[in-house]
């Protein structure tokens, strides 16, 4: 867009135009701002504020505008125009809702509202419209790797909405775990009976269905390229064939627990002790008739389910999670003794019983209906005894030691995500400590999806081998764009969690290739067009947006320059923030846009006794939790400027740096919670702002710098009550220590 | 092998909930107890009795017979419903403890000197004679429970009382000898013998 046309729309409803002087802030508009007009509008949020906006786009009177009214998280949807750059000044919610309607209040409520006008010109005249790349393709083809229960789901309910698909399974059947289980745990009503796996008539619907096709005895070689352009090789027993997916999902499900390490239940040492796999083999053989121990064929009479074997444990080399069936698979087990045989004694030794799904309660009563008894008791040994197995215990309600005599013992061992390797564990240092060139302590070949990211060959864990990226705010998505993981991969989880697991995925999937086809990106910045453009003859190819992109969506080309691949980023700005030289920026988001802004706003001399505190403030978490604030009319100090950012990981040092040597008296940064039980919602932004702010403190010595003018802050979003406090708190710290020094 | 080490054999088999399942009124609740103990913090004689009803279920699926029945805790149940009204699997606990109580009774297991347990024996003997409740002896008979001197003590504080139920006729001296009694004596004693014999005949079935 060759000729930017800026113009101002001054909104005077909800109270505005009471509380503030419109005119001075449209003078300062065309003045300062030096936007080409600045209309006032009482009510510009009305169909008559609409159209008069409307007619100046459609006229070609604008191609820029500041609207200044409410915050820009309200009436979005009205002061939506296309082919236009809008930027908003938060009068509403920002200024006269967080300010006293008082006489003293109302020079410096005007002085905040007057810079917000400044900041909001400053911002439009650096955003651009962003523009398609061109590096869109469309592909409804989706890759399955895995073909269990949740890939064959995750391929017919692609199928259904009208994408073909290609499962890649390594073994040479589909079925996957589900097929070597007798029977599952009900899913309809009245959960009262193990019911059919439905494992066949999945593959009988996966073999007739023309838009998947199935590649059996088969791996992956190699995978790469971007969400709508990826290319996956695909190696059946040693012949390699090459497709093109638009989006893929990974349901390499799991791997029963090693039960050869619990030798204290004898496992192992006689065959009548088996996992929860084992005596689904034991039942698929009986096939509904009498189930006979491993050792002698004898019909099993009484049989002890130990719950939570090997798992819940903080034990070395055990599971430190619950794996999430057991409890439901043991009862059905036991079931299969009971509805074949009532005269078999059946006992389960629970710790903590949990019957997770809608009809788990039922299932669970079900079983005490059929006699299973329940004993919440913790199993200490097991030992053979020629013929039967004792089996020790402590009964935590009775609070004793007690022993019985059984046919067989079930262990409930827990489940381990089948998820290639883990590309964080990557030796950094030598034995002495020294820093050495990283070198990733994994082999490479055993990786699953085999991705060419620079990142790794496989997808980042989030705890425990598992591959997700949130488990509550945003399942199935993993750190890798384009790439979604359903199934016991993600969390552990049984059969029908897994179906739903496969049908999310494959949602989401679909969302990526078409949002992918568009340029658009994926959650949480749906639709939005923007990219991350590099001016290369800046770029010092110090690798940092490569090693710092939480999504991996940064290689490197062959003269080692940062290689965007648009599909596969989120649009967090990690890489702007992180850019030392600063080349990389959005059309719409730049590191301009922003610094503008700060400069923008008008430092007041060192005696006028009014400091200025800049608040960057996240949008996802931070800025909603003001928006909030203000809503609930909380006062909070005249002398902070908010500018809201992407992702506090997107805040590059300058920006700090350049506002205190403007004069600014503080600088708060917002952003979400960090740790492993992090908020962020591009997983490691906020964690990178911190890192980089830490090292802020000793710009701020050489500078002579109090280091409380730079402080950090984790903020949720129901942190409504806190953000006034912090704010304030900030505000009597630079009263305190005194006006910066760097005012002009 | 021991006794004992035939029951640790046998722990949490179901023989034990077998038979109370057969043989305890409501008995066939007890397996659908999940232990969540709100019974046990409801009870006003929580902190009187030995096991509280989350524990007698437990250990009757533990497979513990004789301490289950022998047990006083049932019969320390003032029937205030609490926790029948509060368990939220809906178990009829009130009921499955003095169920359990009468069981252990009849097997002759229940402690015998528990006052309860003596006043109900008493109870049942007065009102199997004449097929009524002779309120007048049930009363005497209460009173000197604990012996003679306890008894006449208690007679004498509770004199007043019986001289004015007298004077408003809500009970006479003449129930002393004989007293009133249903009609048919020889048909009520023929019911309830044969619903005797059948009990134990189903208990015969458990009892070894």
């Amino acid at each position: 867009m060759a000729d930017k046309k800026l113009g101002a729309y001054i909104c005077k409803g909800c109270g505005i135009g009471d509380r503030l002087n419109a005119d001075q802030l449209a003078m300062i508009a065309t003045r300062e701002g030096k936007v080409a007009f600045a209309k006032q509008h009482d009510f510009l949020c009305s169909q008559d504020g609409i159209a008069m906006i409307q007619a100046d786009v459609d006229g070609g009177e604008v191609t820029h505008m500041a609207i200044a009214a409410c915050s820009r998280r309200a009436k979005t949807e009205a002061f939506s125009f296309d082919n236009v750059a809008i930027g908003r000044a938060n009068l509403r919610e920002g200024v006269i809702w967080v300010r006293p309607d008082t006489d003293e209040a109302k020079e410096t409520t005007q002085e905040m509202a007057d810079d917000y006008i400044r900041m909001v010109c400053a911002e439009i005249k650096y955003m651009e419209l962003p523009e398609n790349s061109g590096e869109q393709e469309r592909n409804d083809r989706i890759l399955v790797v895995g073909g269990g229960i949740t890939g064959m789901t995750a391929a017919l309910e692609s199928a259904k909405a009208g994408y073909s698909v290609s499962i890649v399974e390594k073994s040479e059947n589909l079925g996957g775990m589900a097929a070597r289980h007798f029977k599952r745990i009900p899913v309809v009503a009245p959960f009262a009976a193990p019911q059919d796996t439905g494992v066949e008539a999945l593959i009988a619907q996966i073999e007739s269905n023309d838009k998947v096709t199935v590649h059996l005895k088969s791996t992956l070689a190699s995978t790469s390229g971007a969400p709508g352009r990826f290319e996956a090789e695909i190696n059946k027993e040693g012949s390699n064939v090459t497709e093109k997916f638009g989006a893929i999902v990974q349901a390499t499900g799991f791997n029963p627990y090693d039960a050869n390490q619990l030798s204290h239940l004898a496992y192992g040492s006689t065959p009548d002790v088996v996992d929860q796999l084992g005596l689904e083999k034991l039942a698929k053989e009986a096939n509904g008739g009498a189930i006979k121990r491993p050792s002698d064929g004898k019909e099993v009479q009484s049989v002890l389910f130990v719950q939570c074997a090997g798992q819940r444990s903080d034990k070395e080399g055990e599971l430190p999670y619950c794996s999430g069936h057991c409890c439901l698979t043991s009862i059905k087990q036991a079931l299969y003794f009971k509805n074949q045989n009532p005269q078999v004694d059946t006992i389960i030794a629970f710790s903590d019983l949990r019957t997770p799904g809608a009809g788990g309660e039922d299932f669970y009563r079900a079983g005490q209906d059929n006699g299973v008894t329940f004993t919440k008791s913790q199993v200490k040994e097991v030992t053979a005894n020629g013929g039967s197995l004792t089996v020790k215990m402590q009964d935590l309600i009775l609070d004793e030691e007690t022993s019985t005599d059984v046919d067989l013992v079930v262990l409930a061992t827990g489940m381990v995500p089948n998820s290639g390797v883990n590309i964080d564990d990557v030796q950094t240092e030598d034995e002495n400590g020294q820093p050495v060139e990283p070198k990733p302590r994994y082999d490479a070949n055993d990786a699953i999806l085999k991705l060419d990211y620079r990142q790794g060959p496989d997808i980042p864990q989030l705890v425990h081998g598992f591959t997700d990226s949130h488990y509550i705010c945003f399942p199935y998505e993993t750190r890798r764009t384009g790439i979604y993981s359903a199934g016991p991969v993600r969390r552990p989880m049984d059969m029908k969690q897994a179906q739903d697991d496969a049908a999310g995925a494959a949602m989401k999937a679909i969302q990526a290739l078409e949002n992918a086809a568009q340029g658009r990106a994926a959650h949480p910045r749906s639709g939005d067009l923007s990219f991350p453009d590099f001016r290369k003859e800046g770029c010092t190819q110090c690798k940092r947006c490569t090693v710092e992109c939480p999504f991996g969506a940064i290689n490197e080309d062959e003269q080692r320059y940062p290689q965007f691949n648009e599909g596969r980023c989120r649009r967090c700005g990690t890489c702007m923030g992180a850019c030392p030289v600063r080349v990389i920026s959005f059309k719409n988001y730049s590191v301009d846009s922003v610094g503008q802004q700060i400069k923008a706003v008008d430092v007041p001399e060192e005696f006028d006794e009014k400091p200025r505190i800049l608040v960057l403030a996240c949008e996802n978490d931070a800025y909603p939790a003001l928006d909030m604030a203000g809503m609930n009319h909380m006062e909070y100090s005249a002398f902070v400027r908010i500018i809201p950012v992407r992702c506090l990981g997107s805040v590059n040092t300058i920006f700090v740096t350049d506002a205190l040597n403007s004069g600014y008296d503080g600088v708060m940064l917002m952003g979400c919670r960090k740790d492993e039980d992090y908020q962020c919602h591009f997983v490691k932004g906020s964690e990178l702002a911190h890192i980089r702010m830490s090292k802020v403190d000793d710009t701020l010595k050489q500078l002579n710098l109090e280091t409380e003018r730079v402080q950090i802050f984790e903020i949720a979003i129901t942190d409504i009550d806190r953000v006034p406090t912090i704010i304030n708190d900030m505000a009597d710290t630079i009263e305190k220590i005194g006006m910066s020094p760097f005012k002009f | 092998m021991s006794d004992l080490n035939t029951q640790m054999k046998e722990r949490y088999r179901n023989n034990f909930l077998r038979e109370v399942t057969a043989n305890v009124e409501e008995g066939e609740w007890v397996r659908m107890c999940m232990q969540c103990g709100v019974c046990a913090g409801s009870c006003p004689m929580g902190p009187h009795w030995e096991h509280p009803p989350q524990e007698i279920f437990m250990m009757i699926r533990a497979n513990k017979r004789d301490e289950v029945l022998g047990s006083s805790s049932m019969w320390f149940c003032t029937s205030c419903y609490n926790c029948i009204a509060r368990c939220p699997r809906g178990l009829p606990i009130t009921h499955i403890m003095h169920g359990l109580a009468h069981y252990g009774k009849r097997l002759g297991i229940a402690p015998k000197e528990q006052p309860t347990v003596k006043f109900s024996q008493k109870f049942w003997d007065n009102l199997y004679k004449k097929g009524r409740v002779n309120e007048l002896k049930l009363g005497l008979a209460l009173y000197f429970m604990n012996g003679i001197g306890e008894g006449i003590k208690t007679s004498l504080k509770m004199q007043k009382i019986g001289l004015g139920m007298w004077k408003t006729k809500r009970m006479t001296p003449v129930e002393m000898v004989g007293g009133h009694g249903c009609k048919d004596i020889k048909g009520f004693h023929a019911i309830l013998d044969k619903a005797r014999q059948i009990e134990e005949a189903k208990a015969a079935q458990f009892s070894g």
